[in-house]
């Protein structure tokens, strides 16, 4: 993902090159997947594997890593890495902070966004005007940007009311919606603890109870951006300075300009991503983002450098986050459920001929599962590492799917090449 | 005109370089310049006054005490450094040497105040804890370079990973019912007895502080790693891998043997990062222990330009601005002033050093085309 | 009536070199106009320029008798000019239709007209017979087919002024001619071609006028009867052309190089070798023929043992190096000349010396045990640069600030050091100029004579077949023939190398 070094190890496409997996194949993984789900709390009875709560809180913590990855997609899109997502959450989380108590939750929101498209623009100036390493400009960003946040709380919060040296006075939250009628209903199919039934029921319950206004914007986003890098000149452009911006240089396209509006946007994203967690905690706290924005990138890995991909990883990522606080039993369960994500791509790696890769996937997963059985509770503390084995095992094990736009993280330079 | 080498152009070319260097103590003073200009800035915008910061951070510096705390800041910063440029120099980012540090010192000092190294004589018992820790980071570190080599992942994504994962892992061991013992409310492990300790050195003017004694092993790790790089194979190789893998694959280097052993390097001198507090000053691991040393390594070795001296000044540099900041709080200014003139310093040094740098490709370029009469417009030859 | 394209007094300087000088060029429309000079001549930058992909210091450009300035390629497109890259300017991973509409995107309500974009590149292609399906993707297509997208994007742009650059330079002899025959056409139809080139006889049989470029500057305008290659050559070089030849055969009976069944695989599983098997002798130059693409990188990877073979015996002097790294290689005295210097044959931001310890970093004069020798290592380059010829004012300049003759100079003087066996040498005089282009040839001529063994891939025929003692064909990852360099044309060596004509095997 960057221009470092390729040590030569081969991660072409596999052999079927490039088939797209048809949206039908997706629904029938995804229900395949909750099918799964739903057996494993039947066996080990840990019900808030699907409740709606858990459904709720996996929501809310989504959100924000969907839009980190959403930032990182689109900078990525246009060839440059943005591991600067976490500090521009940050500034983010403070402009929430800042606005928010005084004005308002989406102020907050607002000032968030202009926040980390300031962060974003940093980013740009100095790796498309100055070309320095997209790694060393995002790792600078990330020691700014937390300085900036923590002196500007201390100057602007330390005496307003409410707030102190870290904190901000409090936010009111955005609004919330449930879908009458239907959320009851329900729930009360979720009582019944049937077997996929219920499962389903609080998937869906927690999809349409009390959802902030903030998340449903998040996925018109998600959706609008699908749109905008696909479907219109302005995304192909986008993309095609990712890809080969030479190419693009060579037809008339102006490169650093949509670098520009990339990074940014991805910037901005982000910042909406603190604001989130800011309007959504009712304030801006220091330290507040936890690392979100390197779960943002790697969701954005996860899926592959997609839309649909990400928001799954993001999903995926939020719900063990969701885990963390819920029931010790459901947060064990998750052994179990990793065991057979594990065996699962053991089969697939082994027909498609990468034995010493299934291998591999099968010793882990066993691993996984012989875990679970000898044990009785996860130790919380290593839930919160979830996102990051999980994201190093695919890496590691599923990475001859991933492919990456070909330019990403390397250096352009108008007029130097051709 | 041949190849050969008029005295007066080789005359000229020293010259030159003594202008290159001159150009590369540019960018660095240049960028601190600018740093200064935009906290300046900030300060006045957030009406504090920048000359009252000035005082109190160079009254606080000009005391001894505070100049030990740098020197030990600034020894931790070194070897975190070191061991980013290390990666650095051959296009390799070990973006993890924090989470190296961390799990290292922290299963480093459980060993070291383990009960049954009391017996031990100290010197073993020293060398023990040095070489645990180094082995868990080269260990740490060794994975993301063995998932590089074997399955071609970007170390920038794995350690970060590794990072994190590295946090939950401290915070599952240092636990009462794992490596820790709880002190009142100060979870710590044991504490490592007067035999597993190094001794400060004593420093002038203060009894309150004393210089860290592995500041000697930070030092020969940078006459090291100074000597590997410019005078052996092995960092010739690394070099070359640095400046173009494929021209280094053509010329014979292994280049997945490189990455994986330098990955281990890095991770070995990212374990020694915690040593001189460890041993020195804290003599436990608790949640109190400094964290994010790992990053300031990245952004020291930047400043630094990958050079063991460029290095030490740089941390020692960043040793002072984070030593004397601690007074500024009690001024009434945030002292996070300091984190940002930090990272603006980052920033525009690493502009200012790809400018100079494009600047003298095209000297040196212009110098041999002068050289050469390559310059000069060819006469028109007529048709 | 107005000239297409008129060039006033352009000049353009780089540091430390003039690329252009006072260069001035009157194209009529309608006529395939020649642009001639070595490598280094200018050529690129001046194309360039006209592109509005370099801006220059002076001089005016002139498009239908209007004065046009451009400040990048969208100024030069919108005034009708287009321009086919040697070097393909193709996304490998967005489609046919993608790579074509870049740019210049037909749109409907806000979003990109796919059904637009793809009736009308279907209708421009069938026009033109160029057989372009819209909705493939780039990394699927051939290079041949990847030409054609190249210039359906210029078409498509509704250009009446295309460039192109050294279009010949990855075509057989056959397809050149498939491609002067699409130039006429173009021209029937109006339009105006500038075509680069420095091969002359190529020039001399499609174009109408010829400009000559001699050292950044335009030198003459001639008309192709009034003018023989050999004048033209003068006129390019300021003398007559090095012909690249052997003198008698030097051919030993001892063989250095043995390949048997070499066979290697590709990512994705694919035979890109497929059971090689060849011989060279010592004082024998082996010459390998092919398009590119066709198993050449793979071959000189898997000998320099780069890239594992699956299957296959590689054999040096008796003793089988299979095994063996690319290092131990080349302590066994393997030379190697890569095709792309910058990416494989040095360091381009470290010094001279340091380039000259690249590649021999285990050996004396470069090493003293695990130690660098630097003091050997700048004695032995100061050797290479007056041995060789290199022009540079010191050793402790970087590579990058040397032209590409004279880099590929020093590695030449580099590779001969030490005393080697067996010199691979892959396009060992691709972009240089013609002084070091002779330089090069004499090298190796005189290397052979001392019994070296030589495998010699190039693209230009002339130099395979004057250079080599035996060629063997290579297509489709396999050796198909062996032509006898005294008896072949580069005719029928293009036939061989396209698998048209197997008669000469």
């Amino acid at each position: 993902m960057t221009a470092g070094l390729a040590v030569g190890v081969e991660t072409a496409p596999p052999a079927p090159r490039r088939r797209r997996i048809s949206p039908t194949w997706y629904w029938v993984a995804a229900v395949g997947a909750v099918a799964v789900v739903a057996l494993v709390r039947v066996f080990t009875g840990a019900n808030d594997l699907t409740s709606r709560g858990t459904v709720q809180a996996a929501l809310t913590a989504a959100v924000p890593i969907a839009l980190a990855g959403l930032g990182g997609l689109w900078a990525e899109r246009a060839g440059v890495v943005n591991i600067g997502l976490e500090g521009m959450m940050v500034l983010g989380t403070w402009g929430a902070g800042f606005a928010g108590y005084q004005w308002g939750p989406w102020a907050g929101v607002l000032f968030g966004l202009v926040m980390g498209a300031l962060g974003g623009l940093l980013h740009a100036v100095a790796t498309v005007t100055f070309g320095v390493d997209h790694i060393i400009s995002g790792v600078a960003i990330n020691l700014l940007a937390p300085g900036l946040a923590l002196f500007l709380s201390k100057v602007y919060f330390s005496n307003a009311p409410g707030g102190g040296q870290k904190q901000s006075p409090p936010i009111r939250d955005a609004q919330h919606i449930t879908v009458p009628g239907l959320s009851s209903w329900l729930e009360t199919l979720e009582r019944k603890h049937w077997w996929l039934v219920s499962d389903v029921a609080g998937l869906l319950g927690g999809l349409t109870t009390q959802v902030s206004l903030l998340t449903i914007i998040v996925v018109l986003l998600l959706i609008g951006s699908v749109f905008v890098l696909w479907r219109t000149s302005f995304g192909l452009r986008l993309r095609s300075c990712g890809e080969a911006p030479v190419a693009a240089e060579s037809l008339g396209v102006n490169v650093y300009r949509y670098k520009y509006a990339a990074v940014i946007m991805s910037g901005a994203l982000a910042g909406l991503g603190g604001a989130f967690l800011a309007v959504s905690s009712s304030q801006f706290r220091d330290g507040q983002t936890g690392g979100r924005g390197f779960i943002g990138l790697a969701a954005m890995i996860f899926g592959n450098w997609r839309p649909g991909g990400l928001a799954t990883g993001a999903g995926l990522f939020g719900y063990t986050d969701a885990m963390q606080l819920r029931g010790a039993d459901a947060v064990h369960a998750l052994l179990l459920l990793l065991c057979i994500a594990l065996l699962v791509l053991a089969v697939v790696q082994a027909l498609s001929g990468r034995r010493v890769i299934a291998a591999v996937a099968a010793v882990l997963g066993l691993a996984f599962g012989w875990w679970f059985l000898v044990t009785d509770a996860l130790p919380p503390e290593l839930v919160g590492a979830a996102p990051y084995v999980v994201t190093l095992l695919v890496l590691a094990l599923a990475s001859q799917r991933l492919r990456m736009p070909k330019a990403d993280g390397q250096v352009y330079r108008k007029g130097e090449s051709g | 005109m041949t190849g050969a080498t008029p005295s007066s152009q080789i005359e000229k070319h020293r010259r030159f370089s003594a202008r290159a260097v001159l150009l590369g103590l540019a960018a660095p003073v240049g960028a601190l310049v600018f740093a200064a200009l935009v906290c300046t800035a900030i300060l006045v915008v957030s009406k504090h006054s920048p000359a009252d910061v000035v005082d109190s951070m160079v009254t606080s510096a000009k005391r001894p005490r505070t100049f030990v705390i740098a020197l030990n800041n600034a020894t931790n910063y070194y070897l975190a450094a070191v061991a980013v440029a290390i990666g650095f120099r051959m296009n390799l980012f070990n973006i993890g040497v924090d989470g190296q540090y961390r799990l290292a010192a922290m299963l480093a000092a459980a060993l070291a105040g383990a009960s049954f190294m009391d017996g031990l004589p100290p010197f073993l018992r020293i060398a023990m804890t040095i070489i645990a820790a180094m082995a868990v980071g080269a260990a740490w570190a060794g994975i993301a370079g063995f998932l590089k080599v074997t399955r071609g992942v970007s170390e920038v994504i794995s350690t970060i990973m590794l990072n994190a994962i590295a946090t939950a892992l401290v915070a599952f061991l240092l636990n009462p019912n794992r490596l820790a013992v709880l002190t009142g409310n100060d979870i710590h492990t044991p504490e490592i007895t007067a035999g597993g300790q190094v001794p400060g050195i004593p420093y002038p003017g203060t009894s309150s502080a004393t210089v860290h004694g592995l500041i000697i092993v930070a030092a020969a790790v940078g006459v090291l790693y100074w000597f590997v790089l410019a005078r052996t194979r092995f960092g010739f190789d690394l070099k070359a891998t640095g400046l173009s893998e494929s021209a280094a694959v053509a010329s014979g280097v292994n280049v997945k043997k490189m990455v994986f052993l330098s990955m281990l390097l890095s991770g070995g001198v990212a374990g020694l990062v915690g040593m001189p507090e460890l041993l020195g000053g804290a003599h436990s691991y608790s949640l109190n222990f400094p964290p994010g040393i790992g990053f300031i390594g990245i952004a020291v070795a930047l400043l630094g330009r990958n050079h063991p001296v460029g290095i030490a000044f740089a941390s020692l540099l960043w040793g002072i601005l984070d030593a004397s900041s601690n007074g500024l709080d009690v001024s009434g200014v945030p002292k996070e002033i300091v984190a940002i003139m930090q990272g603006v310093i980052v920033l525009s040094v690493v502009v200012a050093y790809e400018l100079v740098r494009r600047y003298r490709v095209r000297l040196e370029q212009n110098e041999v085309g002068r050289a050469l009469g390559r310059t000069q417009v060819p006469e028109a030859v007529s048709s | 009536m107005t000239n297409a394209v008129q060039l006033t007094g352009i000049t353009k300087r780089f540091p430390g070199v003039v690329a252009n000088a006072d260069v001035n060029i009157t194209v009529r429309p309608g006529t395939v106009h020649a642009i001639v000079g070595e490598n280094g001549a200018g050529k690129s930058t001046l194309m360039k320029i006209l592109y509005g992909m370099q801006r220059p210091d002076e001089g005016t450009i002139q498009v239908d008798g209007a004065e046009v300035s451009f400040h990048s390629p969208a100024d030069a497109i919108k005034v009708g000019i287009g321009m086919v890259h040697q070097h393909f300017m193709l996304a490998d991973n967005l489609t046919v239709l993608e790579n074509v509409v870049l740019g210049n995107e037909p749109r409907a309500g806000g979003r990109l007209d796919f059904r637009a974009a793809r009736a009308k590149i279907r209708e421009i292609s069938g026009s033109y017979g160029l057989g372009v399906d819209p909705d493939r993707l780039v990394d699927d297509l051939g290079v041949g087919e990847r030409q054609r997208v190249e210039i359906l994007k210029v078409l498509y742009r509704g250009a009446r002024t295309l460039i192109l650059d050294e279009p010949t330079a990855v075509l057989v002899p056959q397809e050149v001619d498939e491609l002067f025959g699409n130039l006429r056409e173009l021209k029937a139809e109006g339009l105006t071609i500038l075509f680069i080139s420095h091969k002359l006889d190529e020039v001399l049989s499609v174009a109408d006028d010829i400009t000559v470029i001699r050292r950044g500057t335009t030198v003459a305008s001639v008309r192709p009867g009034e003018v023989t290659a050999r004048q033209l050559a003068e006129l390019m070089v300021g003398s007559a052309l090095p012909v690249p030849e052997l003198r008698e055969s030097t051919v030993t009976d001892t063989a250095v190089l043995e390949v048997d069944g070499l066979t290697v695989l590709a990512t994705d599983g694919r035979t890109v070798l497929d059971g090689v098997s060849f011989t060279i002798h010592a004082g024998e130059v082996l010459g390998i023929a092919g398009v590119e693409g066709n198993g050449q990188a793979e071959l000189v990877d898997a000998l320099m043992g780069i890239r594992p073979p699956a299957a296959g015996v590689v054999r040096l002097r008796g003793k089988d190096v299979n095994r063996l790294s690319t290092r131990h290689r080349r302590e066994a005295g393997v030379a190697f000349i890569p095709e792309d210097r910058h990416r494989q044959g040095m360091l381009l931001e470290a010094t001279l010396w340091e380039n000259r310890v690249l590649g021999h970093q285990t050996r004396v004069p470069n090493a003293r045990g695990p130690l660098i020798d630097r003091r050997g290592a700048k004695v032995d380059t100061q050797r290479i640069v007056h041995e060789y010829d290199v022009r540079t004012p010191s050793i402790d300049v970087v590579a990058a600030a040397l032209s590409g003759g004279n880099q590929q100079k020093l590695i030449v003087g580099r590779e001969m050091s030490g005393n080697p066996v067996l010199l691979i040498a892959s396009h060992p005089t691709r972009g240089v100029d013609v002084g070091a282009q002779a330089a090069i040839w004499e090298h190796i001529r005189r290397a052979r004579a001392e019994h070296l063994a030589v495998l010699l891939i190039s693209a230009d025929l002339d130099e395979l077949i004057g250079m080599s003692d035996r060629i063997a064909v290579i297509l489709r990852g396999q050796l198909v023939s062996e032509v006898d360099p005294g008896a072949v044309t580069p005719q029928e060596l293009g036939s061989a190398m396209t698998g048209a004509g197997e008669e000469v095997a």
